[in-house]
């Protein structure tokens, strides 16, 4: 009863109450629109995305590496077909016995793949370029949330063959060193993508809107190497270099009329298919020092990357600039005493008995010191500095390998008169073996300074040509007089001076040797070289070959010149140069 | 009591040759439907995907909710027809007691853990949440100790004695028995609202809550500076803060639903993405159909959508809140207030806690989350307001 009377449903007091209330619910609802408003609007844009990262599941296709090949076809570096493996998180259902089988398959640190294995994200690698053996193996275990998606991997079929040329490529399948690193961009194409929308399974939404980007595969690069000249050539080395108990030998063989490279081969080489691991056992020394710097060391091609005092192949630009400025004429002759003196400074010639009077052409078959002294003399400072930048010695090559260095020279107005008489035999200044190769080049092949090149042309997985290379010239160089003279000067090297350990019966080979002294002279270390082209009146090819540190005999026209006699026996019937000496003289 | 009481009040009702029932609120059985049937829909659209992965079968959770819906609807009508609200001044004490002795075979077997808490008991044919029982009996206890104490609800301390009996003590109860605090509060607040609507005074309630909004304060600025200076590692408690304070920072672990939440009401921008377009509902938010539906038709309807809901919600608290003030008797007006202050506060929350505007705690939304207990004892609730207002005389 008690409700019904005294104060009952007739008492306002709980109306006002009620009507406080639902405008307190009502503001309560504007309130929280308000902040609905905020997030829907405002902070839309940011929530947005952050669920569009969650939600897309980007998937990269990668794109087939180019090929590199030889100039005949022969492929030098291909890929193989490995494995990357990646979890999906959301997919994991046993993470311990995921995290154990990955980490014992792979070959990874426990807390590493751990690490990546609970780290919350659509997809996470775990380990690229895995052998399609071990993901073969993975897959067994058929672990939910583990996937195994099939890879390109760069392999080498001839492992060492012209490591210091081609370089390798890293995990990602990118060009570090040598022509990988310099054509990459031809090499590399393009990775395509797929984007697809995934429920919190990683299972894709069967209808989404799928985003595909095709992979470009790269274009295949196709070089002027000839794969035989290149084996054989590094045979040779080899050789030489286990013979002469050298520290390294290097041969270059190239086409002197265009700058083509045949083969480059700098022993010792390193395994490109293991590019990290030393290529000999270090020794207590060197454990001391980073194996980066071990690393950097091995990969080194030393026709481009160092550079050394040329010593007497040098003549033949000094002995060059000397015709063409017309301060010395062939009947010239000189009287070797065995030594000159220039300002107080006495140079000695390596005939210290003096190979007594001889004409300028005789100058060059002796390799005579003191009468390239008095030839430099004559051709002056501004004109050994003009004709040795006509020939390409102060500036790089633009060979296409990267890390090329440079000229190492003094300042022209720095060189007096005992600096030009050394620069004459070509000590006092440094250059690459591949400057002093291009410049002999230019003086036999009727003066045109080429660049030296490896790239000849990238094509499409179908074969056909997509970007050829250019590679500039610079005609007329020095005169084609000139260089008919200088032909034939250092053709009689090879019959009658000092190169005549190249000399094959048959053929016409001119050439030229050096035997460098390392810096600091005196240190008994020697670089031997010989630079030789043959046909000698329409030369076809031209080689070099520098002996690094040959223990014994250390001249260059000893050991460094039948290096090349023994290459061009076996090259010059390959590149069909028939032996032809008694013909040319018959058309003569 | 209730006899007399329908005697003196069924003298016009005779006239019209009517038991009782002049009145019926349309619009309110109107925006009720709607919202039924939006609930409906969004329970399926939020549910299928993943209940095709779960059980096999898309409707899997529609046809559960669709069948309780049809339940609540039957007692629904029953309440409405034949169902007198004034047994509740009886029966409303038994359920309050059957809630609290529901309460404690929790500890039994017969409580069903789940996701790590207890919160649901095994009955024959199903299971069913105590919790959602405490709620009704506290609204009945509440309402009847209201009128029993007659002139006596203008002293203060009785409504603190009211608050103690019919909402402490049962909220109590469900936080220690349960440890649910969001189901506890909801208790707690429903007979704060209820008492508070009663006692004829303001001044007491403006100095509490100034007092309670200075206390926030002061321990909102404490918790800012301790996470500041990051020296909060081992307050277990206090971790449900933090998520709040920065919830992306615990992504990977207690702020994931709530950054998931964020995710999808960001996502739906002005009009959503459109029916059943979601992405965030495909496993993103963990159970999207519970407590964070509010967050997935955000995301497929935008924020135009959430307006019209929250429109609904509020037209709907807006008939209840009119009938509790024209209801019969006091009895009824508590009854109906109570229902009120029930839906009111877990809409109000359930948002607040989906925005992130307030820390993370299990409210569900009623009528659209998914939830047999739940939606069965809303509907019967909704029976009683219905009753409520089927007795309101037309002419006054």
């Amino acid at each position: 009863m008690k409700d019904g009377t005294g104060f009952g449903w007739l008492s306002t007091g709980h109306r006002k109450k009620l009507v406080f209330m639902i405008v307190a619910v009502l503001l309560a609802s504007i309130l929280e629109c308000v902040r609905l408003g905020v997030i829907m609007t405002a902070k839309s844009e940011y929530y947005m995305q952050k669920a569009d990262e969650l939600h897309q599941r980007e998937r990269r296709i990668k794109a087939k590496r180019g090929r590199i090949l030889d100039r005949n076809g022969t492929v030098l570096a291909a890929n193989e077909v490995v494995c990357t493996v990646s979890v999906i998180h959301s997919q994991i259902e046993d993470e311990e016995k995921v995290i154990k089988v990955l980490a014992g398959e792979l070959d990874m640190d426990v807390e590493e793949v751990t690490k990546k294995v609970k780290k919350v994200s659509s997809m996470e690698y775990i380990k690229t370029n895995v052998a399609k053996e071990i993901g073969d193996a993975i897959r067994v275990y058929d672990l939910a949330g583990v996937k195994v998606d099939e890879d390109y991997k760069r392999v080498y079929p001839y492992d060492e063959l012209a490591s210091k040329v081609l370089g390798f490529t890293g995990a990602d399948n990118q060009g570090i060193l040598g022509l990988e690193a310099k054509y990459d961009t031809y090499l590399a194409g393009t990775n395509g993508q797929i984007l697809t929308l995934s429920d919190a399974g990683g299972i894709e939404i069967k209808g989404s809107r799928e985003d595909r980007i095709l992979p470009v595969d790269g274009q295949d690069l196709y070089t002027t190497i000839d794969v035989n000249i290149q084996k054989y050539a590094t045979q040779l080395a080899w050789e030489t270099m286990v013979k002469k108990e050298a520290k390294q030998v290097s041969i270059i063989v190239m086409r002197p009329d265009n700058g083509e490279i045949l083969a480059m081969a700098n022993v010792p080489e390193y395994n490109l298919n293991s590019p990290y691991e030393l290529n000999y056992e270090p020794d207590e020394e060197d454990a001391q020092k980073d194996k980066m710097d071990l690393l950097n060391n091995m990969w080194r091609n030393f026709c481009i990357n160092d550079t050394y005092e040329p010593g007497s192949i040098f003549k033949t630009v000094t002995a060059t600039a000397a015709l063409e400025t017309g301060v010395v004429s062939l009947n010239d002759s000189f009287t070797c005493s065995g030594a000159t003196v220039v300002s107080d400074r006495r140079i000695r010639c390596h005939k210290t008995t003096g190979h007594g009077t001889q004409d300028f052409t005789h100058t060059v078959y002796n390799s005579c010191n003191p009468a390239f002294v008095e030839w430099g003399r004559r051709v002056g400072t501004d004109n050994m500095y003009l004709y040795m930048g006509k020939l390409g010695l102060l500036a790089k090559t633009g060979i296409d390998l990267s890390g090329e260095a440079g000229t190492i020279i003094h300042k022209k107005e720095n060189v007096g008169a005992v600096e030009l008489a050394t620069m004459s035999f070509g000590q006092s200044f440094q250059i690459t073996p591949v400057q002093m190769l291009r410049a002999v080049a230019a003086i036999v092949n009727g003066g045109k300074l080429v660049t030296p090149h490896f790239g000849l042309y990238t094509s499409s997985s179908d074969g056909s040509v997509v970007n050829e290379f250019a590679y500039s010239t610079q005609d007329e160089a020095i005169s084609s007089q000139t260089s008919e003279m200088m032909k034939t000067i250092l053709e009689g090297v090879v019959s009658e001076g000092g190169g005549t350990k190249a000399y094959i019966e048959g053929y016409s080979i001119g050439g030229k040797t050096a035997t460098s002294q390392k810096l600091p002279r005196g240190s008994g270390k020697y670089i031997s070289s010989f630079i030789g082209f043959a046909p000698a009146d329409n030369p076809q090819v031209i080689a070099m070959c520098l002996i690094d540190e040959p223990t014994g005999v250390y001249y260059g026209g000893t050991i460094a010149a039948p290096v090349v006699k023994t290459l061009y026996e076996n090259i010059l019937p390959y590149l069909g140069i028939e032996r032809s000496v008694q013909l040319e003289k018959n058309d003569d | 009591m209730p006899g007399n009481n329908r005697n003196s009040k069924n003298r016009r009702t005779r006239k019209k040759g009517k038991q009782y029932g002049f009145y019926f609120d349309y619009t309110l059985l109107f925006v009720l439907v709607f919202i039924v049937g939006f609930g409906l829909t969004m329970i399926y659209s939020t549910s299928s995907y993943t209940a095709q992965i779960e059980e096999g079968d898309p409707e899997f959770y529609f046809r559960k909710q669709l069948i309780f819906t049809i339940l609540g609807l039957i007692v629904m009508a029953f309440e409405t027809k034949f169902f007198d609200y004034h047994y509740f001044k009886k029966f409303g004490l038994v359920i309050y007691f059957v809630g609290l002795a529901c309460m404690f075979l929790l500890k039994t077997p017969l409580g069903i853990t789940r996701n790590g808490a207890t919160r649901w008991i095994r009955i024959p044919g199903g299971q069913f949440q105590p919790a959602e029982l405490v709620k009704i009996g506290t609204i009945a206890m509440t309402a009847w100790l209201i009128i029993r104490a007659g002139q006596n609800i203008k002293k203060f301390r009785t409504v603190i004695v009211i608050c103690l009996i019919a909402g402490i003590l049962p909220a109590g109860l469900v936080y220690l028995l349960s440890s649910n605090l969001s189901s506890a509060l909801i208790v707690a607040l429903i007979s704060v609202v209820m008492t508070f609507v009663a006692y004829p005074g303001y001044k007491i309630y403006i100095i509490l809550t100034g007092l309670a909004t200075a206390a926030l304060a002061g321990f909102y600025s404490w918790i800012k500076r301790m996470a500041a200076s990051g020296n909060m590692t081992g307050k277990f408690r206090l971790n449900r803060i933090l998520v709040w304070l920065n919830p992306e920072k615990y992504i990977d672990d207690k702020g994931y639903q709530t950054v998931q939440a964020l995710y999808a009401i960001g996502s739906g921008g002005l009009f959503g993405k459109g029916l059943g377009k979601s992405l965030q509902k495909l496993g993103y938010i963990p159970e999207s159909q519970n407590d964070m539906i509010f967050s997935v038709i955000c995301e497929e309807l935008g924020l135009f959508g959430a307006f019209c809901l929250i429109a609904l919600f509020v037209v709907m608290l807006w008939r209840i809140n009119h009938i509790a003030q024209n209801a019969p008797d006091l009895y009824g007006s508590m009854l109906a207030a109570g229902v009120f202050a029930h839906i009111a506060i877990q809409v109000i929350l359930n948002i607040a806690v989906v925005t992130n505007t307030i820390p993370n705690t299990g409210v569900s939304l009623p009528f659209i989350s998914y939830g047999g207990t739940s939606a069965v004892f809303l509907f019967a609730e909704m029976g009683v307001v219905f009753n409520i207002s089927s007795q309101i005389k037309l002419e006054r």
